[in-house]
């Protein structure tokens, strides 16, 4: 391909990328603390888009008015402006200082007020309670239930029922790492041995993107998480399906996939439940073909980005903390079958 | 002029000095083919020699006084449950780590025989499940516990409780392999 046009590819894919649905983004609110965010952006943003354009004039204004000490040939060494003048420009100066301190305390008075505002704002109903845990360099995400046997375990992917609140529990396993979904709310940091609480709501159903906001190592950048809200029953119908154990293999593939899995060090670190995989340092696979994306957001989920990661997770995600695993000729491809078909 | 040359010659000495320190934190995050295969099967279950003698094998543990290699080892000494018998080090089902004389040797190549085969005495064997290059990391680890890691490259804060021999008789670096 030419360099024109590689350069005019990437730069179509820069400018389409505003249009498509604005799935992280803090300026497209859709829920109760987003939408207060984002009206102090734009107050934000327009005050100062008005004080930018005054200071700008005011520069090109006195740049180019006629300057009387031109006038005067050939130029004095020293200018000593008249008593007048001093008097002038010490009140202009005195003026533009006690207005600046006066804007700076109103952004300061908006910012705090919104921030209170926040903060008060409670849930106007019952929701449910979702544990966010953070990993190096994954979310590890389980749905709470005073009955044991209906908590739901996922992770990088939260689905939310539409219209209710959703109270957000949030720890770390290792360093600070920050849950933040542009579209719901701020920024909320996950701390190790101590637990954050935020709530959030979405007020339509649709796919919303976080992303992790606090440098937590060499893979911070590729450590995010969808929010996914849908309407009520399609949520329902999902928990049920994630609170399902495993689906038993149904292909010769599938149950050689299965052993494989099962041999390899791969039992020591994921769980798969209903097989004897109990590792809970991963994230549960469960239900791994159900999800959007493999390794926190980095990979589409698609048979070949799961091989090529299963084959090389270090070439996807250098430094992360899944073993390379040199499986022998044969075994990758049933084992994709066997994930694959964990739905 | 003079002055100037002088902090330059001390600025490149100090980023120098800064750079040696590089090696101990030496990143290898892919392992390599022969990385993977370093050791094979080349430690001997019988002392007889059919043909007399052979000449030992010489190993070394390519992760020695790597500083992240060891806190790899770490990690893994919790993520594949090794704290679950020897505590961090303190020994509960299975024996202390922390300590001078092993049952079944304490040189890297011992140990790499010993949580690869496993010992009879209801040490697992996890051969053919961890692979080799993560061993080789916690062979690094537990040399650490037992004070045989340069004190620059050895994991000194954790969030367990434990004990480190390393500041009572820590090894200098060269002497132990
Ligand atoms: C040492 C622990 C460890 C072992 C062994 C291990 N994994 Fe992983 N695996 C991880 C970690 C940690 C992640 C998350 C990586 C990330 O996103 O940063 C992961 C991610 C994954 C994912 C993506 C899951 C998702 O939802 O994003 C799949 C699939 C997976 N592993 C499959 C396997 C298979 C198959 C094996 C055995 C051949 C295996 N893993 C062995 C630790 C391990
Ligand atoms: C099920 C419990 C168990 C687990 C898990 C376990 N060990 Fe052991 N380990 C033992 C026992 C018991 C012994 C003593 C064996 C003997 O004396 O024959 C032992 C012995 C050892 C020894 C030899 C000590 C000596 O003095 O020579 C080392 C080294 C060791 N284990 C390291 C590990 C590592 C590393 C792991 C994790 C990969 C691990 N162990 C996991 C039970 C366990
Ligand atoms: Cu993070």
């Amino acid at each position: 391909m030419t360099r024109a046009r590689t350069l005019f590819i990437w730069a179509a894919a820069v400018a389409l990328n505003g249009c498509g649905g604005h799935q992280q983004s803090a300026l497209d609110s859709v829920g109760p603390q987003a939408g207060k965010i984002e009206s102090l952006w734009w107050f934000f943003l327009w005050l100062l888009t008005a004080i930018f354009l005054i200071v700008i004039f005011a520069t090109l204004w006195a740049l180019t008015r006629r300057h009387r000490g031109i006038e005067q040939e050939p130029l004095e060494r020293i200018h000593l402006p008249s008593g007048e003048t001093e008097h002038r420009l010490t009140r202009v100066v005195a003026g533009a200082s006690i207005l600046t301190v006066i804007i700076l305390f109103a952004l300061l008075i908006a910012s705090v007020t919104t921030g209170k505002a926040l903060s008060e704002l409670g849930p106007k109903k019952q929701g449910i309670t979702v544990e966010v845990t953070g990993n190096q360099w994954w979310w590890y995400v389980r749905y709470l239930n005073g009955d044991a046997s209906r908590i739901v375990v996922t992770a990088n992917e939260m689905h939310i029922p539409v219209g209710r609140p959703v109270m957000l529990r949030l720890n770390s396993n290792d360093v600070i790492h920050s849950f933040w979904t542009p579209n719901l709310h701020g920024k909320r940091d996950l701390i190790p041995g101590r637990v954050n609480t935020e709530w959030i709501e979405a007020d339509h159903p649709g796919r919303w993107r976080g992303q992790c906001a606090e440098f937590c190592g060499m893979q911070h950048a590729h450590m995010a998480m969808w929010v996914i809200a849908e309407p009520e029953d399609q949520f329902e119908r999902w928990m049920e399906a994630q609170r399902a154990p495993s689906k038993q293999p149904s292909s010769a593939s599938e149950l050689r996939g299965r052993d494989v899995f099962l041999n390899n060090a791969c039992v020591f670190c994921h769980h798969i439940a209903g097989t004897p995989a109990a590792g809970q340092v991963a994230p549960d696979l469960t239900h791994v073909g159900s999800r959007l994306t493999l390794a926190a957001g980095t990979l589409p989920n698609t048979k070949g980005n799961l091989g090529g990661w299963i084959a090389d997770p270090q070439n996807v995600k250098p430094g992360n903390h899944m073993a390379q695993i040199d499986l022998p000729p044969g075994d990758l491809e049933p084992l994709l079958d066997y994930l694959e078909s964990l739905k | 002029m003079r002055k100037l040359a002088a902090a330059g010659i001390a600025v490149l000495a100090l980023i120098s000095w800064t750079l040696t320190s590089c090696q101990r934190e030496k990143r290898e995050l892919r392992a390599a083919p022969v990385r993977r295969a370093i050791y094979g099967d080349a430690a001997r279950q019988s002392e007889l020699q059919p043909g007399g003698p052979q000449t030992e094998p010489q190993v070394t543990n390519p992760d020695h006084a790597n500083a992240w290699s060891i806190s790899e080892g770490q990690r893994l000494f919790e993520w594949y449950n090794c704290v679950g018998c020897h505590s961090h080090g303190g020994g509960g089902i299975g024996p202390p780590l922390i300590k001078k004389h092993w049952i079944y040797g304490g040189q890297p190549a011992n140990l790499f025989d010993t949580i690869v085969k496993g010992r009879p005495n209801g040490m697992p064997a996890w051969g053919g499940r961890i692979p080799e290059y993560q061993v080789w990391q916690i062979v690094a680890y537990v040399r650490s516990l037992a004070g045989e890691q340069p004190f620059a490259a050895t994991p000194v804060r954790t969030d367990e409780l434990e004990q480190k021999p390393t500041t009572i008789h820590n090894k200098v670096q060269g002497e132990t392999r």
